[in-house]
């Protein structure tokens, strides 16, 4: 019963880890997540979320197993 | 439809040659082909740089690419595409990007091409950080709007 939160590029620097394993308690939004797993860091507010690997908003709840990720703007190409 | 994620110096043109081989069912249907191949420039935003390291999400970044063709699929007529991007270390002069689409007409190839880079370009979740002349690294905060002057 938990959440796998993953990181990338500048932010999992600023974090300082690549990912996290929070305890699935329900009810959770991804902003909730991100706060949660990082309670005394300030977070640039330009972060993007994905669940499962799609695009979401931060109001999006979570659910038991999913893979919540969190990174700046991309920049490929 | 290919999409290949690569950590190795490619050439685009043996990519494209090698995939139209793969797929004789376009033979005779397709009239135009549109190539796009993003390379990587020795200066940016004013600084000369020696080299770059791509970070990705691996599985993100494939199922992001591969809805963003077929958006494109479902706007315009294309017989196929194959996308190919580097990730890893990646020096001045060697290719990043590959996109190239086969169409029967030259309106679609040309179309198809411009949405999927400029989709990629906001969208696939690829992360470039450039290591400068002097050593220093530094995270590109943001792609360009490709359709700003």
């Amino acid at each position: 019963m938990s959440i796998k939160v993953r990181y990338f590029a500048s932010l999992k620097e600023l974090v300082g880890r690549s990912e996290d394993q929070l305890p699935f308690v329900g009810n959770l939004t991804v902003a909730d997540v991100l706060k949660q797993a990082n309670k005394n860091k300030v977070i640039p507010n330009n972060i993007l979320a994905a669940v499962n690997m799609e695009y979401v908003a931060f109001e999006t709840v979570v659910k038991d197993g999913d893979e919540v990720a969190f990174f700046p703007p991309v920049t490929g190409g | 439809m290919k999409i290949k994620i690569i950590d190795t110096l490619f050439d685009p043109w043996q990519e494209i040659q090698q995939y139209q081989l793969s797929i004789p069912e376009v033979k005779g249907k397709f009239g135009a082909t549109s190539v796009f191949v993003g390379t990587m420039r020795d200066f940016n935003d004013g600084d000369n740089v020696k080299g770059m390291n791509l970070e990705h999400y691996p599985g993100m970044t494939e199922k992001q690419l591969q809805k963003i063709v077929e958006q494109a699929m479902q706007q315009w007529h294309i017989l196929d595409a194959l996308v190919v991007h580097r990730v890893g270390d990646i020096f001045p002069d060697e290719p990043i990007v590959l996109v190239a689409i086969w169409s029967s007409h030259r309106g679609d190839a040309f179309d198809t091409s411009r949405y999927i880079m400029e989709r990629l370009k906001s969208k696939a979740p690829f992360w470039k950080k450039e290591i400068l002349v002097d050593d220093a690294e530094r995270w590109v905060g943001k792609n360009t709007d490709g359709y700003k002057k």
